[in-house]
């Protein structure tokens, strides 16, 4: 298991987001993580990636606890996310963008920058050539030089997945990153997220779209009123009963 | 050469209060590229000032050691008050660092090393003109290499979404409280310089009015890039001779001037006057910069 949660309980003041969460994500997997709204998956997104603290339970990343750990220390250790409310920096342009998101992999010392050293020059035009790939993949080359506030709603999703691949993590967080989405755009997401888990890259997925969590995840976890309902392959979750119920009741939300 | 001779007789001593200015603009700058809004610069530029002018005229310290002490005590009071108040955001922090400049101005009228309210006398002149536009050039070279160094992209990010910015790896406290210090040597580097202008400094130049003027300043030039603050401190310090010049001696006017260019920018121009002159290039540049080789 390259992450583990354990017993992850969250309380705000007299709600109870999260009641007692476990379950595992595989090394190298697509981990599926669905359930109806309000059922507190991105509560859980932003208690693995230390934006808000657990009010109680433990996190294990490759065998080391991180749960006291601030969110800075965590994504150096190799997790990266995008969110669900978009938070990009909309000011800078997507090239700039990514460049920013390469803050853990990039050590851009000042001194050689004062000095104009041709080294610090040449290396910058390595990490510049690295983002410009990165936006290749998500397909936002011609997208480089633009704002990114002035991005389509799809695009700026694209941008932020391309700001979290930019510090090269082992496991990415992606919390419904093609809520939104037409269908092309959709599968071109979907084609991007099996090619990142060929490669190696374990991610953890939040979606709402069935036919795509189905498709693209190994294993999935159900979450339901801030409990965990099942954990199991596409197959296992698609026929278990409690599954269904949550979801024969709220599916026409959730659409 | 006469013409020159004559032109920094009339208009020497503005041209020095414009330098000092444009470096505490430059200050607040570094802070605010960091999306904090501090209130308190003018208040380190008050901790330089009489740091540097006690050493001076009570210890005999050479000048150029003066100012880097001056500029070292207000970093260093800048960390430690860094620490605390940068964990808050917004107007709570506009408001603690207000409050800090406040404890400061009210300690330099109440301490004897100080000299109390008719401040510190006795500074000699030692400030030249040619030197205070060399430290301009020297901080605004640092500030443009900053820019696009990893603290650099740390702080715009930060100003950005400092959520996102933390979920991305970087130390939002460090990199605040790094911006915060550096600005704040700035600030005192400046204030030591200015102490040794006029022979005197008193504690309401580094007041209230002076740490929200420097703020002025920065809107009106546009705190997106390093010359934006250079740009609005020299317009602005400037604005009233240049209004003399054009007939209008008014008080009043003036004011309404100074207002009226205000609220011009903060409705039209969200990055600053220095905007109107970007934006053709705007594109080019990003592309340049991302290298490196822009100088922006
Ligand atoms: N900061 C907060 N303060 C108070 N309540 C919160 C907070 N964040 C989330 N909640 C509540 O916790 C519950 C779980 O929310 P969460 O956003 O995790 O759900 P979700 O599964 O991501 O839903 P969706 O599919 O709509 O995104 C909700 O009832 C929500 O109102
Ligand atoms: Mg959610």
């Amino acid at each position: 298991m390259l992450l583990e949660i354990t017993q992850i309980t969250q309380h705000f003041g007299g709600l109870c987001a999260l009641a007692g969460v476990s379950f595992g994500v595989e090394s190298g997997s697509v981990h599926g993580l669905i359930g109806p709204n309000g059922a507190g998956k991105t509560t859980l997104i932003n208690i693995l990636s230390g934006i808000t603290p657990a009010t109680s339970g433990t996190l294990r990343f490759d065998d080391r606890r991180i749960d006291t750990f601030p969110a800075h220390k965590i994504a150096s250790l190799g997790i990266a996310r995008t969110f669900q409310n978009i938070r990009l920096f909309p000011a800078l342009t997507c090239l700039e963008n990514v460049i920013a998101g390469q803050h853990l992999i990039a050590e851009r010392p000042l001194l050689p920058r004062l000095l104009c050293l041709p080294g610090a020059i040449r290396q910058e035009a390595v990490y510049k050539q690295q983002s410009l790939d990165i936006l290749v993949r998500v397909g936002l080359a011609d997208r480089a030089d633009f704002s990114a506030q002035h991005l389509s709603y799809g695009e700026r999703r694209r941008l932020e997945i391309a700001r979290a691949l930019a510090s090269c993590p082992r496991l990415l967080l992606l919390d419904e990153p093609v809520a939104g989405m037409r269908r092309q755009e959709m599968l071109s997401v979907a084609e991007l997220i099996h090619t990142l888990s060929q490669e190696g890259m374990t991610i953890l997925l939040i979606e709402h779209n069935m036919a795509f969590v189905m498709e693209l995840c190994s294993q999935i976890t159900v979450l339901n009123f801030g409990s965990v309902i099942t954990t199991g392959t596409p197959a296992e979750v698609g026929r278990h009963p409690e599954v269904i119920e949550a979801y024969l009741g709220k599916s026409d939300q959730d659409a | 050469m006469v013409h020159l001779t004559y032109f920094f007789a009339v208009y020497g001593s503005l041209i020095n209060f414009i330098g000092i200015n444009v470096l505490l603009a430059l200050s607040l700058y570094v802070t605010l590229s960091a999306g904090q809004l501090s209130l308190g610069n003018a208040a380190f530029a008050g901790i330089g000032g009489y740091t540097a002018g006690i050493l001076t005229t009570q210890f005999g310290v050479p000048y150029l050691l003066s100012l880097l002490a001056g500029a070292l005590m207000a970093a260093i009071v800048g960390f430690l008050l860094g620490m605390p108040v940068l964990r808050l955001r917004g107007v709570f922090l506009a408001m603690a660092t207000l409050s800090f400049g406040e404890v400061v101005r009210i300690a330099a009228i109440n301490l004897k090393i100080t000299g109390g309210a008719e401040g510190l006398l006795g500074m000699p002149a030692y400030t030249k003109t040619w030197f205070i536009y060399l430290v301009i050039a020297v901080v605004g070279y640092f500030l443009s290499r900053l820019r696009y160094s990893r603290a650099g992209w740390s702080f715009e990010s930060i100003r950005e979404d400092e959520t996102a910015a933390s979920a991305m790896g970087i130390n939002t406290i460090y990199y605040k409280t790094l911006a915060f210090t550096i600005g704040a040597f700035i600030a005192g580097l400046a204030g030591a310089m200015y102490a040794h202008l006029n022979y005197i400094i008193t504690p309401g130049e580094f007041g209230f009015s002076a740490a929200v003027n420097l703020l002025i300043y920065c809107i009106v030039g546009g705190s997106r890039v390093w010359y934006g603050p250079v740009f609005g401190a020299a317009l602005l310090t400037a604005l009233p001779e240049i209004l003399r010049g054009i007939g209008v001696t008014a008080g009043p006017i003036r004011m309404f001037v100074n207002g009226l260019i205000l609220l011009i920018v903060i409705l039209f121009l969200p990055n600053g006057l220095i905007s109107l002159f970007q934006r053709r290039r705007k594109v080019a540049v990003s592309v340049l910069a991302g290298a490196g080789i822009g100088d922006n």
